[in-house]
């Protein structure tokens, strides 16, 4: 065959639905660029960008996760936490905040990690625990309001500044998506990350290193988890104890639309982009909807539609997949 | 000698599950291993291949001593195991399979074109010519075990361990399959062997090792060991004599016929089995482990479909799409393993007893209690269940007890023939005898029962006749007066040709 039709081919159920949900993605671009005068301006498209970064980065490591078969629900206590540690220490040096934060990130990430892979702990009840945990350490540091950022040390261009007229913050989604698709596609543990995903027992049985595979992914969750944390007070200029209320939900929606599959074992970078873009765009759209005048619908109605949205999305997976695989389902 | 492993002991919570088992393999050498179910042959693998620790017992390979702790240092010493639910990354390519933790690398990064050239060319020297880019999952099982062996082989295996390669496959791949262990022998490799096929154990083994109770019972040189003595190694003798409560040989043949099967077959593991239960009589079902024999009763109850073939209950052909038609019908089944299919351990006697009955049970919707004491008191009385009460959770039974209380479950739907496989095992030799007189009892009193069974001794005591399975076959079918040891044991090393 030739290698460019090969390439082309969809291997599996799961290549299709990550096939759908870029066409669906542009499909919506579309819509929104002929509906909407603005849709397509310079505006519209880096504040779309510049604030839905930390949701995709949060994907990003959700993605991973749940390729494992596992999930990671702390993601939006501990970006909460990490915004708030991130701007306590902003005052000392841009890099401090920035670092603190990811590593804040870090740290509830490795205790992820250590309580799935050595404490055996389901990763549902062990996330839940940390993500318990993050929002209240955050608070706890931030004596339960916002803290702000110091604005003098530079801290603020992270989340607010352009870099050859692109928002940071897309430059960093950018760049990590870039280093997650290598990790993916082209490094073993990638590799392992997905057979693990497959079939823990069999993984262990074939000779990799599960437990600290796992832990990797998880580490890797909360480490981005706490760079998007990082971002939010950066972008928004103070620490915020009480946001990224959801967030988890939001990425593993993301993940979801993204075709990858809750019971691990398959998955791809660029479709979580894709879905974490699908979900925001429907969010930015039904601003412009509203801009319009027609109709007026409130942020609650937008979960609404965007919950709607998510279960079509999910029904039409489970249907492709049973048609494709021949497979009945119980 | 390239393996060689001396009194090895393993208990799991007290119950010994090998006692001083040994296994030695020498180099380029195909050797078998046979044994019962739970005779202990994985228990001594998975010691080998360190996902198990061992209590006692030495372990050296290619001249050393080994202990290993998981699976993976064992894998880097070149041992590797194909299991029977072949361990592969269903999702994963063909290649990645192959090469997963030893990828080839280019400036860090996987080298996917050299893998895939690879696993291609590793392929082709099994004359298995396919595209490696696809997940595993799309091939056949002969495929996937190709691809697990090529695995294996890029690991410098020096031992590659089999466990029952051939319980899905085809003639076809089989052959293909043994063409494969004789390029791995010529290649130096030596190949641990696990089957129940004897037929194939003398195609392609050279030695056989023999486990019985946890204990290895004999080696030698396949060609040494007649299947005849083979068989006898593998099923030993029970000390214990059952009395003979089988009915007298003639009156039998004239009861009416309740259930037939005739020439039934569904995928491989049932081929062509035929077979009667008369009402009042005990038709036992005997052979060896991977004969078919569990398959047979599941097609009998409507758990599997018949894809050929016919049988008949009371005269009628019937051909049940679920278990629920069969139990409709009259037909109750105990299953082999009670822990997994049968009990509800923290549930009382009488909630297990009664669990299928409780719609029956209910009025408007209630479950009307007094009817439920009634109907488990009358059982817990007539199997004689030793229990302080019927609300003792069933768990806290003896394996006799337990075994009654699900007997007693079927009894209570008023079956007009009863399955139960391997009703005895885990029970203890008192027990046995109780529960076989049961079912003597029960028989007597007009219903059908087929036991299917692994121990001979309790066929020659209780079955009226007995029906022989050999790789999905019923080969011989014994009445009552021919019925004798070496009668079934020459039935069961009969191969099918």
């Amino acid at each position: 065959m030739n290698p460019l039709l090969k390439a082309l081919t969809l291997k599996s159920p799961g290549d299709m639905a990550r096939l759908g949900v870029i066409l669906a993605l542009f499909g919506l671009i579309l819509f929104g660029a002929l509906r909407y005068e603005n849709f397509l301006s310079q505006y519209n498209i880096l504040s779309f960008l510049r604030y839905n970064s930390m949701f995709a980065l949060i994907a990003l490591g959700m993605a991973f996760v749940i390729m494992t078969g596992g999930i990671d629900l702390s993601v939006g206590g501990t970006a909460a936490m990490a915004s708030v540690v991130a701007a306590l220490l902003s005052p000392y040096h841009w890099a401090a905040g920035l670092f603190g934060g990811i590593a804040a990130g870090l740290a509830v990430g490795a205790l992820n990690g250590f309580t799935v892979t050595v404490m055996r702990i389901q990763p549902f009840i062990a996330t839940l625990a940390t993500m318990l945990a993050a929002y209240g350490t955050g608070l706890l540091l931030a004596g339960n309001q916002s803290v702000s950022v110091s604005y003098d040390s530079g801290f603020t261009a992270i989340g607010q500044d352009d870099f050859l007229g692109f928002p940071i913050p897309a430059w960093i989604a950018l760049l990590v998506y870039v280093a997650g698709w290598l990790v993916l596609e082209r490094l073993p543990v990638g590799r392992h990350v997905l057979a693990i995903g497959d079939g823990e027992a069999t993984a262990a049985l074939m000779g990799l290193k599960v437990r600290r595979t796992l832990a990797a992914v998880y580490i890797g969750s909360g480490a981005l988890a706490g760079l998007a944390g990082v971002i939010l007070a950066s972008q928004f200029g103070a620490g915020q104890p009480t946001e990224g209320v959801g967030w988890e939900l939001f990425a593993i929606a993301s993940v979801v639309v993204g075709g990858t599959l809750l019971t691990g074992g398959s998955g791809s970078v660029g479709a979580t982009l894709a879905g974490a873009l699908l979900l925001a765009m429907v969010f930015n759209i039904l601003n412009f909807e509203n801009g319009l005048g027609w109709i007026s619908l409130s942020a609650y109605w937008q979960s609404v539609i965007r919950g709607g949205f998510l279960l079509i999305v999910v029904v039409l997976q489970a249907r492709l997949m049973s048609r494709r695989t021949g497979e009945e389902r119980v | 000698m390239l393996l060689s492993m001396q009194g090895i002991c393993k208990s799991f919570n007290g119950i010994p599950a090998l006692r001083a088992a040994s296994l030695e393999v020498g180099e380029a050498e195909v050797m078998a291993l046979v044994g019962q179910n739970g005779a202990g042959k994985s228990t001594l693998i998975k010691i080998l291949t360190g996902a198990y620790r061992r209590d006692e017992g030495a372990v050296a390979f290619a001249g050393e001593d080994v202990s290993f702790s998981m699976p993976a240092e064992s894998q880097a010493r070149g041992i590797a195991t194909i299991y029977q639910e072949i361990n592969l990354a269903p999702q994963r390519s063909v290649a990645e399979n192959i090469y997963l933790s030893r990828e080839p690398r280019r400036f860090g990064l996987i080298d996917r074109s050299a893998m895939r050239e690879r696993a291609a060319a590793v392929l082709r020297t099994f004359n298995l010519e396919i595209d490696v880019d696809q997940p595993v999952a799309g091939f056949s099982a002969a495929t996937r075990q190709m691809v697990a062996i090529a695995r294996a082989v890029t690991q410098k295996a020096r031992l590659v361990i089999m466990d029952e390669p051939t319980s899905s496959l085809d003639e076809r791949e089989v052959a293909i399959l043994f063409d494969t262990i004789r390029t791995l022998k010529r290649g130096g490799v030596s190949v641990v062997f696990i089957g129940h096929r004897l037929d194939e154990l003398y195609r392609i083994c050279d030695k056989v090792t023999i486990m019985r109770d946890g204990k290895t019972v004999a080696t030698a040189a396949m060609a040494d060991m007649p299947k005849l003595a083979l068989v006898r190694h593998m099923l030993g003798k029970e000390l214990a004599a059952f009395e003979a409560i089988a009915k007298d040989a003639d009156e039998g043949e004239r009861r009416p016929v309740r259930l037939s099967v005739e020439n039934a077959g569904a995928g491989v593991r049932v081929r062509n089995v035929s077979l009667t239960v008369r009402e009042g009589e005990i038709s036992g079902l005997a052979g060896l482990l991977g004969s078919g024999r569990t398959e047979t009763a599941n097609l009998i109850f409507g758990a599997d479909r018949l894809q050929r073939g016919e049988i008949r209950f009371d005269g009628e052909v019937r051909s049940y799409r679920q278990p629920a038609d069969a139990i409709a019908d009259g037909i109750g089944l105990v299953a082999e393993d009670r822990k997994v299919d049968g009990i509800i351990p923290d549930m009382s006697i009488r909630e297990n007893m009664t669990l299928a009955l409780l719609p029956k049970l209910a009025r408007a919707g209630i479950v009307d209690r007094a009817r439920q004491d009634e109907i488990v008191a009358r059982y817990v009385t007539a199997l004689g269940i030793k229990c302080t009460s019927p609300d003792q959770p069933i768990k806290e039974l003896s394996g006799g007890n337990q075994q009654k209380v699900l007997l007693g479950r079927w009894l209570c739907t008023d079956p007009k023939l009863l399955i139960v496989d391997e009703p005895t095992r885990g029970i203890d030799i008192g027990a046995k005898s109780e529960i076989l007189r049961l079912l003597r009892r029960l028989a007597d009193e007009g219903l059908g029962v087929l036991m299917i069974s692994s121990e001979l001794e309790e066929l020659l005591a209780a079955a009226d006749r007995v029906t022989v399975l050999s790789d999905g076959t019923s080969v011989a079918v014994l009445p009552r007066r021919e019925l004798s040891e070496a009668a079934l044991f020459a039935a069961m090393a009969h191969q099918v040709e």
